[in-house]
């Protein structure tokens, strides 16, 4: 049954030093506020997975967190590179990060076996690509009917999924609306969760747009959940705040230089309280 | 009349004469993503098209800047989850075309959007893979389109992130429930398709004002003309039109968001 805790108390209890964590949100409702929190709480060795790491990795990464990144697009979307990624894997700062590297369709297969609870994902993919040849988290086996020669990745089961959401209501039934990328086998493939949201309402079943189909995730398959209000922002919660995407051109520069990068994280991370 | 128009304005709109109504297109960022909304608002409006976010038949009134702008999930049908997107969608043989853009290409067509030099040592590391190397090869075909440097015509990519022909120009060859791969590439200089026969990359029409020098000089390669060159055709008003307020649309709405 899903706890309500205040972020710092749920970033406390349940990521440790040396755990492996996925922060989901395809682009949309990245919970960047949990991110900077695990930063402030100064966590380190992190195994971290997200299919597109996007700024708040580029962050964790450059704060020192992260011993291993899991990944599929490593770029800042629509405006390029993510510095502090590149600065780690070429030149070992703040320290090197071992990177297992994959495709966007075998993450996605990866969480949904999580979440099925089945050790390793089966693909129709990676066919002539050259990442299994450096990323040995990539086998190929048979189809024992057709005798098909088809991709396999290990599962993903982190031992803590974080997602950002709209809506809990006081159960601690959560409402995820739009862009719903991976976040319901994120949340279901892990030992714990932790959803941060916009605000709490009352009962999500009476609200008046509620549908029959809406993407919600029950209470009791939720270890915590913490109010973050602009929880997800630069990226953005639809129904509540528009993607800042000045600030990701911004952060172009920002990224670029070690120092400005340090600077920032003070600033914006450290001595931010717990609201950033 | 003669009109005014840029080499990329020429890129844009042979990029998006090469879809047509019917056909559902697995959307790149960038440049494969301008050009099929400019398809989509000129010549082709029931082109069906889908990002990997999970945005299934959008129509967004401005490019998105990532693959998951909400304007893609505000202008779409339905979103789904992207783990559907993935594999009931794509590798569930629903996409007749990906569409997609690349750093580095070879001369048999295959994508390197993972990083220059060595693996383990990288000069320059690039974003990745994403949802390519499975586009590329379940879609039942693909076009490329990017801009014509020496630098991103290379005869060999530094890396294979996603399969054109392979190295040899056979990495297609006798792979069952595979798509035909790249059927061509669309430049701000030329239209290239692979040969039949060897799959290598031979150059089927050149826009105007360009010769054969200038491709021969932007590629990485000694790069093949076909016997039947053609020029290809230059866009018209109304596709300028269209592409240009598109552009400005799209500018007006990124600088102005806070």
């Amino acid at each position: 049954m899903a706890e309500f805790l205040s972020l710092h108390d749920a970033v406390a209890r349940y990521v440790e030093d040396g755990a492996t964590v996925a922060m989901e949100g395809f682009t949309h409702l990245i919970p960047f506020a949990a991110g900077h929190e695990v930063i402030r709480q100064r966590k380190r060795d992190l195994t971290l997975i997200r299919m597109t790491p996007d700024l708040v990795y580029d962050q964790l990464i450059g704060a020192g967190c992260v011993k291993k990144l899991i990944f599929s697009w490593g770029g800042n979307p629509g405006v390029g590179s993510l510095h502090r990624l590149r600065d780690a894997v070429e030149k070992g700062w703040p320290h090197k990060i071992e990177i297992h590297e994959h495709s966007h369709a075998a993450m996605a297969c990866a969480f949904e076996a999580g979440a099925a609870g089945l050790p390793l994902a089966v693909l129709r993919g990676y066919v002539g690509s050259e990442l299994p040849n450096v990323n040995d988290q990539i086998k190929f086996i048979e189809c024992p009917f057709t005798g098909e020669r088809l991709a396999a990745v290990p599962s993903v089961r982190p031992d803590v999924s974080i997602v950002h959401a709209q809506k809990a209501d006081r159960k601690g039934n959560v409402l995820v609306e739009g862009i719903i990328g991976v976040q319901k086998e994120a949340v279901l493939a892990a030992k714990y969760s932790i959803v941060t949201v916009e605000e709490i309402v009352d009962d999500l079943m009476t609200l008046p747009d509620y549908h029959p189909n809406a993407c919600v995730i029950p209470g009791w398959a939720i270890s915590a959940i913490a109010v973050a209000e602009k929880g997800s922002y630069p990226s953005y919660a639809h129904g509540y705040y528009p993607r800042d995407n000045r600030f990701y051109k911004e952060w172009d520069t920002i990224a670029r230089d070690r120092e400005v990068f340090t600077q920032w994280l003070e600033e914006n991370v450290y001595n931010a309280g717990g609201q950033s | 009349m003669s009109l005014e128009y840029t080499s990329a304005e020429m890129m844009t709109v042979t990029a998006a004469r090469a879809l047509e109504n019917g056909m559902t297109c697995f959307v790149g960022i960038g440049l494969p993503s301008e050009a099929a909304n400019l398809a989509r608002l000129t010549h082709a409006p029931e082109v069906v098209l889908i990002y990997e976010s999970g945005t299934l038949q959008t129509k967004p009134d401005v490019l998105p800047l990532s693959i998951g702008d909400g304007e893609l999930c505000e202008s779409a049908l339905t979103t789904v989850s992207v783990p559907e997107m993935f594999r009931y969608w794509l590798q569930g043989g629903h996409i007749s075309v990906g569409f997609l853009g690349t750093a580095q290409i070879d001369r048999y067509c295959n994508l390197n959007t993972t990083l220059i030099g060595d693996y383990h040592d990288p000069k320059v590391r690039l974003p990745g893979g994403g949802g390519a190397p499975e586009i590329a090869t379940n879609a039942h075909e693909v076009f490329i389109t990017l801009k014509h440097s020496k630098r991103t015509f290379v005869k060999d990519v530094d890396f294979i992130t996603t399969l054109g022909f392979g190295r040899d120009g056979k990495g297609r060859d006798g792979v069952p429930n595979i798509g035909k791969g790249p059927t061509r590439a669309i430049t701000d200089l030329c239209v290239m398709k692979p040969d039949p026969e060897t799959k290598e990359l031979v150059v089927v029409s050149l826009h105007p004002g360009v010769s054969r020098e200038d491709v021969y000089d932007a590629t990485g390669w000694e790069i093949r003309f076909a016997e039947q060159l053609e020029s290809t055709p230059e866009p018209n008003a109304h596709e300028l039109e269209v592409l240009r307020e598109l552009k400005e649309r799209t500018a007006r709405k990124h600088t102005g968001e806070v």
